[in-house]
């Protein structure tokens, strides 16, 4: 029970971060279809960043609470101009160009942004200073710390936000009905190419505090970080079905849960002969299973195409 | 090309086949003996990108797991040629083994996969690419199969009869060394590729694999069998993988699951596009091109050095970093491909609808 419980927060620690970042991804396919690989290297990006102004914060001895601010706001300002850039320079020229061209772009820009994070911060792995002491709290039996409770509460603060501001706001509308059709919206209207921009913009944002998220809860930092957090993210899009925010929410608080669960109990049930060394290998597997059983995702629009 | 006259052609054949049979001892006279060894792996690469050509640029199944096959053919091979299970099997036998592994590997992946489209069967491919490469990794425990991270040493090297390709050879005064006499077996390899991708094009398999790809509802009531046509199509492409991961391992006489990376998938994946989708010359330049690029970047630290009088910049960040520049700028400039397929049957129909009228 004491492992259940404890593997459910981690799990869900881990997986409103995998939320944020999965939000990115899904924004940006619902109204381009494109998978943008570079996400996760933008979240990296975000994360070195805010490690960055922490140590030089720290080193200047200002407050804790105030360094955090100021981190997550400089890694966000980052974060959004190079979303913003990375739109405008790579991927508008190619909006009507061949489907896999964009793509193979995003991997260009995804190798771009990760070699020139490693010139500026070097390949070695970059700790956090230590700024804060989280409290422990004893639920069931399991740890839970107060820098756990604090970021999956800011996550779903953002999450609800993010929702409530696509359903509700101008802008909100106008980025539904760009996704539903770009050139109907256009006519209505609507700027696609503003709104375009608009959610690189959000998603990278949205990004840099995961980031942030990250280098707090596992106290490290490095250049090639945001390639398997990419990779999970954009997997937890499609198991909640890609383009459906909801669903990017939803897959991303389950695969955590269950790469924490399976990686918690694998030893155990198999008698130690599988380890956790084999815990990326359930985010796959879940994938594999959940798309041969419900091809468009948990929570995507399931029927045929129309003709 | 049609246009040449016959004898025109002929030659041309000719001059090609000599300049392809001379180009080990040439590339070793002008660059040293690495570019063979890089000249050996471009054609290793040829095959590999035809394999996903054939997936990705006939059938429109875009995989990012490529590279699985690659590494299911070159284990197969390394397992049953190496001390690591003290099997000697002969390289005749294990060739078309590795191959009928490797399209086995094929179908597992295509049958519950038949279903998905676009981007969900991209996603379900990496996974699947991803799972191959922790079950190298993981399996030498409880029982040691692949030897784990170690990977698996000491792998026979090809023997046809008693010729082993290891050795160094002397005929008609030129020194065959192993790169040279791999090159050879590459070579006939990858010219077979070509010849089947080419003929495969212009079967009815390739022109229902190509309907598939431009609508497959439409494809499917034209009385195509569309589920078989897509297993075919990825037993086919990993066949390709298959076999040119067999040469891989007896070539480096080493396999670790390091080889075997999801950057790897999407390097043979870049070859495809960037060529350009779909034509196989287009696919032959990308993967020729995008395996030396890399490796010629790397004359950028020393060149440094002479320019500036220090190294500012860590060559292999560089090199990275101009490689990542460089398929930003091919794409925004040529995004469909160096040189892109042309829609023969479409032009052709409709010249035939001009003559009719």
């Amino acid at each position: 029970m004491e492992t259940f419980v404890q593997q459910l927060i981690n799990g869900l620690v881990l997986g409103s971060i995998y939320a944020l970042v999965a939000l990115g991804y899904t924004m940006v396919y619902g109204i381009l279809g494109l998978i943008n690989f570079a996400h996760g290297d933008i979240t990296m990006i975000g994360a070195l960043v805010s490690l960055t102004l922490i140590q030089l914060l720290a080193a200047a001895g200002i407050p804790a609470p105030v360094i955090l601010l100021l981190a997550g706001g400089g890694a966000v300002m980052v974060c959004a101009i190079l979303g913003l850039s990375i739109e405008r320079i790579a991927y508008r020229p190619l909006r009507r160009a061949p489907r896999l061209a964009p793509l193979i772009t995003a991997i260009g820009v995804s190798i771009l942004l990760q070699y020139s994070a490693a010139l500026i911060w070097g390949k070695q792995y970059i700790a956090l200073p230590k700024i804060i002491e989280p409290a422990q709290l004893t639920i069931f039996g399991a740890q839970l710390t107060s820098l756990q409770a604090a970021i999956f509460l800011l996550a779903c603060t953002i999450m609800a936000g993010l929702l409530w501001f696509i359903k509700t706001s101008r802008m909100g509308r106008a980025m539904r009905a760009t996704e539903q059709n770009p050139d109907v919206a256009g006519l209505m209207g609507v700027n696609t190419n503003t709104i375009i921009a608009f959610t690189f913009v959000l998603g990278s944002a949205i990004g840099a505090i995961a980031g942030l998220m990250i280098v707090l809860y596992y106290g490290l930092g490095h250049y090639f970080m945001g390639f398997m957090l990419g990779l999970k993210a954009f997997t937890a899009a499609v198991l909640g079905g890609i383009g459906n925010v909801g669903g990017a929410v939803l897959g991303g608080l389950l695969l955590g849960v269950i790469e924490s669960l399976a990686s918690g109990y694998i030893g155990d049930l198999t008698g130690g002969v599988l380890g956790s060394n084999y815990r990326d290998i359930f985010a796959f597997l879940v994938l594999v299973l959940v798309l041969v059983l419900r091809p468009a995702g948990l929570l995507g629009h399931q029927g045929g195409d129309r003709v | 090309m049609t246009a040449w006259r016959a004898p025109w052609r002929w030659a041309a054949w000719v001059a090609i086949t000599v300049l392809l049979l001379a180009a080990p001892f040439l590339i070793e006279a002008a660059f040293g003996r690495a570019w063979v060894r890089i000249t050996d792996v471009a054609l290793l690469f040829i095959m590999l990108a035809l394999g996903l050509n054939i997936v990705v640029g006939f059938a429109g199944l875009l995989d990012l797991g490529y590279i699985a096959f690659f590494a299911v053919g070159a284990y197969c091979y390394a397992l049953l040629a190496s001390p690591q299970l003290a099997i000697h099997w002969p390289f005749l036998v294990l060739l078309p083994l590795g191959a009928m592994v490797a399209a086995l590997f094929g179908i597992l992946l295509g049958a519950p996969t038949l279903r998905l489209r676009g981007d969900y069967l991209a996603i379900v491919t990496l996974g699947f690419g991803e799972i191959i490469r922790v079950l190298l990794n993981n399996l030498n425990r409880p029982v040691n199969i692949t030897n784990g991270p170690q990977g698996i040493t000491l792998i026979d090297p090809l023997q046809i009869g008693g010729f082993s390709l290891a050795q160094t050879h002397s005929f008609a005064g030129l020194t065959f060394t192993g790169l040279h006499s791999y090159y050879f077996v590459f070579l006939t390899c990858a010219v077979l590729s070509i010849i089947i991708s080419r003929r495969l094009e212009d079967s009815r398999i390739g022109r229902a694999w190509v309907a598939i790809r431009e609508d497959e509802l439409a494809a499917a009531s034209m009385g195509i069998n569309t589920r078989n046509m897509k297993l075919l199509a990825f037993a086919m492409g990993a066949t390709f993988g298959g076999v040119a991961g067999g040469l891989f391992a007896s070539f480096q006489g080493f396999i670790s699951p390091e080889s075997f990376h999801l950057i790897d998938s999407i390097m043979v994946l870049c070859m495809v596009v960037l060529g350009g989708m779909g034509n196989v010359a287009g696919v032959v330049l990308g993967a020729v091109l995008l395996t030396a690029l890399p490796e010629a970047l790397r004359y950028i630290g020393p060149l440094q050095q002479r320019w500036f009088g220090e190294v500012f910049i860590d060559p292999s960040d560089l090199r990275m970093l101009l490689f990542g520049l460089a398929l930003v700028l091919m794409m925004l400039f040529r995004p469909s491909g160096i040189w892109p397929a042309r829609r023969r049957l479409v032009k052709s129909m409709t010249e035939k609808q001009h003559a009719a009228v």
